[in-house]
């Protein structure tokens, strides 16, 4: 018993339990439906690359989980969050293909520049999107959500600005490779695999995750215990900027396209709800990095499950709002309370019938 | 339940994780009087008061009120309020950001025939509330705008607006100066005729014997006993605290003023001063020299200190640190400085709520290190489970987050931060307030030692007898004015005097 309690007391333990929970679903209907029990996890290797839908998850979860990781910095660092990210991503995609096709071109084979360099300038547009939240969140006071909103709403059009309002198609193999597979595994998932190691090695090896921690909690406090508050918050919102231009060109190879109007389309929500998922508060502070990455595929995993389900693309978003409330009413502090007495009292009356 | 008993609580425990934080506590309150209940930091006073006010789900036991038949449970401040409960905690508990008017009628706003607030009314009672506790305050300003002192006594008047039976009083004066302390103490006065009961903790002695009528006494969770006030002398009640009889306090000091030369200036400030706060000063600390800043609370004697060490910007003048000037735009620049800073608003300034207590300790060390050069875990445990058994920090285990500490810890905490970044100067500001007499002494002897070794130190204070026990100079700050210095037959009269400003 003590020792059912210490797991389910772990900080990890909902989210996880939540991810077990649609892997659950997804068995319950696969037998339902007379299939092999254990369909959903089958990884098979058909045309030479990976095939499943554990593979499937994975694989179009990494913007999801790659946005994750800014998002749960900037929302320990400065109890706020960044709406932008959806539009950064697609901004990022937009002036990547414009400078791969060359600007006015609407579609091209061939790459105008070095397809580095294409790359490069989308992530770097990220991190300039990033520089500037975080300006205004970190150096002018503005509130987050207020900050954010300004390129939430401005960076798709500037996008389409950069494109003379054309969705840029690169018919390029080689661009194609970020959205397609390294050998026989999918590129996004490397890919997103990479930031998450790169980040946490981070948080393990520097005192970063102390910091945007301490600076969240209390940034007073902090600036007097010489952080450098501002900076802290700052840094976060670009690397937040960053993590949004790296899932822009993995969203735009994967189309091989800059759709300005639809890449990277409702993404901020999925992001902040991927944090909150993972167990972290969004009134900052404290944050599980492991946490927010779960609760990313979580989501991704919901919305394939609702695919496989058969559920059409319009009505999804009603199932998976009721997924999300399940998920996070288990998740909530007085529901947890509740359950806490609820077992103290049986225990109660079995001691009492025991007697 | 007796007539004239207004409030029993018997055999209360509470269990936080670890500790035992009360262990079968009884305590009793009776109409029209103050009753003082004492014990060291984490002896288990604020527990109690949480436990009756619903903040803390007590484990055992049972609490009665007058007028209410059978056991009282409360679920939130605001339940007990509804039972006569009401409390003014340590720390202001308001919000800073809405009106005077507001926050004294938060949650119980009169309201118009058609259900929205009546804030005309709501402003005429609130100026009324604040007139009848001599108060010169505008009621529609935020209450920020007014000083820690002035968002007390509102809280204090919020609670004794509510018409309640129990008022619990947990370090109200704490930020007070001695005029707002006599004026408080004329409040209880005149609650105590009107037959309310009130419940006082301080850690100021003096006040303890000034006011009230009867004390409890509790140590490390536990009931020691119920005493009227004059069966336990001064001594006595501090032996029943502490379990054992302290050394003097008055006797750390050597006698001999040691002689500083001119080549030992640690810290040269010329002309310093930040807009609205503090004006210009000039301010010399030698190594191993203990500065006192004294003056009323305002007067800018934290400000003061704040400049120097870049918490507040420095405008004009310069600094000198160790000979060489020095550029100070933050904080860490000064740390880098080999300065520190404990700052007097511990809640606002000085903890990080949700760290642990190791977090805590290394914190101001790890920032001066630069984040790329994390202090390996086992420095970090060494470090933290040094500043726990030196400052004898009470706590579970080091992994504790420090908002679950009682408030004198919390400060022992942040005092073992900055010690851990081995500072050439400390400004200590109000080091010693909310922390048991016991400990006081131990931090007072710990300043004596860090000033042997050479340390500069600016050590503020409330309690002139403390600043006098520990400074070789004192600086008298008015009106946001450095006016002068003591150095020479530092004595309570002469420091008083100076702070009022002499005959003029």
């Amino acid at each position: 018993m003590d020792k059912v309690k210490k797991i389910t007391q772990k900080r990890l333990f909902l989210p996880v339990f939540c991810m077990f929970l649609v892997m659950a679903a997804n068995i319950i209907y696969d037998v339902a439906c007379g299939e092999f029990a254990f369909s959903f996890f089958t990884i098979s290797v058909r045309n030479g690359v990976l095939y499943g839908r554990l593979i499937d998850i994975l694989n179009r979860g990494s913007e999801i989980a790659i946005l994750a990781i800014g998002m749960t910095l900037v929302v320990s660092a400065s109890a706020g969050t960044d709406i932008s990210v959806g539009s950064v991503m697609s901004l990022a995609a937009s002036f990547c293909c414009m400078l791969l096709a060359g600007y006015g071109v609407s579609s091209t084979t061939e790459l105008a520049v070095p397809l580095i360099v294409g790359v490069l300038g989308g992530i770097l547009m990220g991190c300039v999107c990033g520089a500037f939240n975080g300006t205004l969140v970190a150096y002018l006071n503005v509130q987050p959500m207020v900050a954010t909103l300004i390129l939430f709403s401005a960076a798709r059009a500037i996008g389409l600005l950069l494109c003379n309002n054309l969705i840029v198609y690169v018919r390029n193999d080689s661009f194609k490779f970020f959205g397609g597979y390294l050998g026989f595994i999918p590129t996004p998932i490397i890919i997103a695999a990479v930031c998450v190691v790169v980040m946490a090695l981070l948080l393990k090896k520097t005192a970063l995750g102390l910091y945007v921690q301490s600076v969240g909690i209390n940034k007073k406090a902090s600036r007097i215990a010489g952080l450098n508050s501002s900076k802290i918050i700052f840094v976060c919102y670009l690397v937040c900027g960053l993590m949004a231009g790296i899932a822009g060109i993995v969203a735009s190879s994967r189309i091989s396209s800059a759709d300005s109007n639809n890449i990277g389309l409702n993404y901020e929500m999925d992001a902040i709800l991927a944090v909150a998922l993972g167990g972290n508060s969004l009134g900052g502070g404290k944050f599980s990095l492991a946490g927010s990455i779960i609760g990313a595929y979580t989501i991704q995993a919901i919305t394939t499950t609702l695919y496989a389900l058969g559920v059409s693309t319009d009505v999804a978003p009603v199932f998976k709002a009721i997924i999300v409330i399940i998920i996070v009413t288990i998740q909530a502090p007085p529901f947890k309370a509740y359950m806490k007495r609820r077992a103290a009292r049986k225990a109660l009356a079995k001691g009492g019938a025991a007697a | 339940m007796d007539n004239n008993v207004v409030l029993t609580m018997r055999g209360i425990c509470m269990t936080f994780p670890g500790v035992k934080a009360l262990d079968h506590v009884d305590f009793t309150l009776r109409k029209g009087e103050i009753h003082a209940l004492m014990g060291e930091n984490g002896a288990g006073k604020s527990t109690l008061i949480k436990c009756l006010t619903g903040i803390n789900a007590f484990e055992a036991g049972e609490i009665r009120v007058d007028g209410i038949d059978g056991p009282v449970v409360n679920h939130s401040t605001l339940d007990a309020q509804k039972k006569g409960i009401s409390t003014v905690y340590q720390e202001v508990n308001l919000c800073p950001n809405l009106s005077v008017a507001e926050n004294l009628f938060i949650g119980r706003e009169p309201k118009t025939k058609i259900g929205t607030i009546d804030w005309k009314t709501m402003v005429k009672r609130s100026q009324k509330i604040v007139q009848d506790l001599d108060m010169d305050i505008d009621v529609t300003q935020n209450l920020e705008e007014y000083s820690l002192a002035l968002q007390q006594m509102i809280a204090i008047a919020r609670a004794v607006d509510m018409d309640c039976k129990v008022l619990i009083l947990d370090e109200p004066t704490s930020s007070l100066d001695d005029n707002e302390v006599e004026k408080l103490f004329k409040l209880m006065n005149q609650l105590k005729a009107k037959g309310v009961g009130i419940i006082f903790v301080t850690h100021f002695l003096e006040q303890v014997y000034a006011v009230c009528d009867r004390i409890t006494v509790l140590r490390d969770g536990q009931l020691v006993g119920e005493y009227p006030i004059e069966d336990l002398p001064r001594v006595k009640l501090v032996a029943a605290m502490m379990g054992k009889d302290f050394d003097d306090l008055a006797s750390i000091k050597s006698d001999e003023s040691p002689v500083f030369s001119d080549e030992d200036i640690l810290i040269d400030a010329e002309g310093m001063s930040h807009k609205g706060t503090i004006k210009p000063f000039n301010l010399q600390i030698h190594k191993g020299e203990v500065v006192g800043l004294t003056g009323l609370l305002g007067s800018g004697r934290s400000e003061l200190a704040r400049v120097i060490y870049g918490a507040d910007k420095n405008q004009t003048g310069t600094l000198k640190v160790k000979g060489k000037e020095a550029k100070i735009n933050a904080p860490i620049d000064a740390m880098k400085l080999g300065m520190g800073l404990l700052p007097d608003d511990r809640k606002a300034e000085g903890i990080i709520g949700d760290l642990s207590v190791r977090e805590n300790i290394i914190l101001a060390l790890q920032a001066k290190r630069g984040m790329f050069r994390l202090l390996p875990m086992s420095k970090q445990i060494e470090l933290a489970d040094k500043y726990i058994d030196m400052l004898q920090i009470k706590t579970a285990s080091r992994e504790t987050l420090i908002k679950q500490l009682s408030g004198g810890n919390q400060q022992k905490v942040i005092l073992g931060r900055w010690l851990a970044t081995d500072p050439d100067f400390l400004i200590l500001d109000e080091p010693t307030r909310g922390i048991d007499i016991g400990t006081k002494t131990e931090i007072q002897k710990l300043v004596l030692k860090l000033a042997k070794e050479g340390k500069g130190i600016i050590f503020i204070s409330s309690e002139i007898e403390e600043m006098l026990r520990t400074c070789t100079k004192m600086a008298v700050l008015r009106d946001g004015m450095k006016v002068g210095e003591i150095t020479e037959s530092l004595s309570q009269e002469t420091v008083m005097k100076a702070i009022a400003g002499g005959d003029k």
